[in-house]
């Protein structure tokens, strides 16, 4: 038999410890980019502070809503999904960024688990989420938002935020895949997004607009996730009920459903 | 089995249409280094891609101390380091965090992980860049860095993939010592050059490929004597003049051959040849009029193996428009 040096450093370790010991690891170094440039996390978070601002303050006035509710109240669960739709985009720009960097190739000669890339990139993002979506709770706190249920429902809502945010990171961990780019990622992310942030109930009531549109903006998963949100810290009223909260839920599990495995397999013929 | 750390046969690969390896053999002995030669897009880099396990082998068969790529990846995996042709680092992190995030990748006892990381680090020359972000390294310290972290699992196997790119003379120095020093330890490596030159300074031998195939498979020294240690280029005034000067050289000498205005001696006595040569020449009233003396350079191997110009294919299987295939071009246009 031929010779074998087995290095005593190097341990075999099975698939599930490794998977879970990996996804630690490529959290961190994940991570560890946020924190080491500011920019990343600034960037994300000041964008939707503007919106908060302008929606509150500049056209706030102008927005009727139905009922007693107040424009900040509603407003605020709608700047919270648009904080983690557009926050997947970092996603996709952090893998393309590996795979432009030929980091992707190395890890690909690693005996590391093969789920750790991908596993590690929305870990990480999840945990960004939670950090900017507390950050835009005390924003909201600060200009005049109130919770009309109760504490359970406040966490129930960020725990939907975050679980339609870690979807959507599976969606731009595809997109990030297939383009390899991150100035593409990038460019290729705001038309898909578009449609869905501005063309929905985020920021506005859908009474107010044509038949056809205000059809798509209230049936789209972006304003449903807006909706139960709503339901979860306004109560049941027309602008959110549990019905939303169940279609929230059944989008965000149907995403990951077909974009998770779309992902991992994009990722195993990427090179 | 022999003990060839590194074994492959019959190896293929396509890419769409192309074939970017079409059937190549050889085998590296433990303990040794092994070059890959070639002009760009030859298939050097496809072939270390596939022995490392980041590509699927089309066909035929590859093993890494008797374990196959296709097979048993995480075997090899487990066996071998890989740095590429791009320094494949994160640039967040900093040097050493680079080197322990590997580490724990390639599952290396979490305690043995900071010592290793710290010794690799020195031994690059990067102690005092160690805790700074890498995107403030220059060019030759990511270079030094992706090569260490390579290192950092102790592979008894090391592919290097154009390993002197962008390295500057004293680091190439200093890389050829640690290849050095690592084969001593036991280590076999696999790199790949476009370069005679470096190839018979790090390669114990060689296999030169060319469109996916290995057309020589040697010693460099071999490859090199089968040449002539210098070649000569003779310039003249137009084609006709050097042809008489190539009948009257090629008269007295083997090695002598035209091309358009040029013509070219390769002999392995060279200061002596270039005095007769001059002088005959002289003799005859047939002055060149551009003198280029070289070292046998890979072209030159192309030309005496395959009888044309080593030419730069990217990898969909178009010429690659790149300097040298580029300066060969103008060159022949010059000629005709």
């Amino acid at each position: 038999m031929s010779i074998d040096v087995t290095t005593e450093v190097v341990r075999e370790r099975s698939l599930p410890v490794r998977a879970i010991r990996d996804t630690i690891a490529i959290t961190g170094r994940n991570l560890i980019a946020y924190r080491r440039v500011p920019q990343l996390l600034v960037f994300s978070t000041i964008q939707p502070v503007i919106f908060v601002v302008m929606f509150r303050y500049v056209f706030g006035g102008a927005i009727h809503i139905r009922g007693s509710v107040s424009y900040v109240d509603f407003l605020m669960p709608g700047v919270f999904v648009q904080t983690v739709v557009f926050g997947a985009i970092a996603t996709a720009i952090g893998l393309a960024s590996d795979m432009k960097s030929g980091l992707m190739e190395r890890f690909r000669s690693l005996p590391m688990a093969r789920s750790a890339v991908l596993a590690g990139r929305t870990t990480a993002d999840l945990a960004r989420n939670v950090f900017v979506v507390l950050l835009m709770l005390v924003v909201g706190f600060l200009v005049g938002f109130r919770i009309h249920t109760d504490v359970l429902g406040l966490l129930g809502g960020i725990l939907l935020l975050l679980a339609f945010g870690y979807a959507m990171c599976w969606i731009f961990a595809t997109v990030g895949l297939i383009v390899g780019d991150p100035e593409t990622a990038q460019a290729a992310a705001f038309p898909v997004l578009a449609p869905l942030v501005f063309a929905s109930t985020l920021f506005v009531d859908s009474a107010s607009m044509p038949g056809w549109l205000a059809a798509w903006a209230d049936h789209q998963p972006v304003s449903l996730t807006a909706k139960a949100v709503r339901y979860l810290t306004l109560g049941d009223s027309p602008l959110g009920r549990s019905s939303d909260l169940w279609a929230a839920l059944a989008w965000i599990a149907g995403i990951l459903i077909v974009f998770a495995p779309l992902a991992v397999r994009r990722y195993r013929r990427a090179i | 089995m022999t003990d060839a750390a590194i074994q492959v046969e019959g190896l293929t690969k396509r890419f769409g249409d192309v074939m970017a390896l079409d059937g190549i053999d050889f085998s590296v002995p433990t303990r040794s280094v092994f070059g890959l030669l070639g002009p760009n897009g030859a298939g050097k880099t496809t072939a270390i891609r596939i022995l490392a396990t980041v590509l699927e082998p089309s066909g035929g068969r590859a093993a890494v101390l008797g374990h196959d790529v296709a097979t048993d990846p995480d075997a090899v995996r487990r066996r071998i380091g890989l740095a590429g042709q791009f320094a494949a680092v994160d640039a967040n992190l900093t040097g050493r965090e680079n080197l322990r995030l590997i580490g724990l990748l390639t599952q290396m006892e979490t305690s043995a992980i900071p010592p290793r990381a710290a010794e690799l680090l020195e031994r690059f020359d990067l102690g005092d860049a160690a805790d700074r972000p890498v995107r403030t390294y220059s060019g030759g310290m990511l270079r030094r860095l992706d090569v260490a972290a390579a290192l950092v699992p102790r592979p008894p196997v090391l592919f290097l993939d154009e390993p002197t790119t962008g390295l500057d003379l004293h680091s190439r120095n200093g890389l050829c010592d640690m290849i050095n020093e690592l084969v001593e330890e036991g280590t076999t490596v696999l790199l790949t050059t476009q370069y005679l030159e470096e190839a018979d300074r790090l390669a114990e031998r060689v296999a030169v490929i060319d469109h996916g195939q290995v057309i020589a498979n040697d010693a460099p020294s071999v490859l090199k004597a089968q040449l002539g240690s210098t070649v000569a280029e003779l310039g003249f005034d137009d084609a006709s003049i050097a042809e008489q000067a190539r009948a009257l050289l090629a008269g007295r000498r083997p090695g002598v051959e035209r091309e358009g205005t040029l013509v070219r001696l390769s002999s392995n006595e060279g200061p002596r040849l270039l005095v007769d040569v001059l002088r005959e020449l002289d003799g005859a009233q047939l002055s060149p009029a551009t003198l280029a003396v070289h070292e046998p350079s890979l072209d030159d191997v192309f030309l005496a193996l395959t009888g044309r110009h080593a030419e730069a294919i990217s990898e969909d299987g178009e010429p690659a428009a790149e300097e040298p295939a580029g300066s060969r071009r103008r060159r022949r246009k010059g000629a005709a």
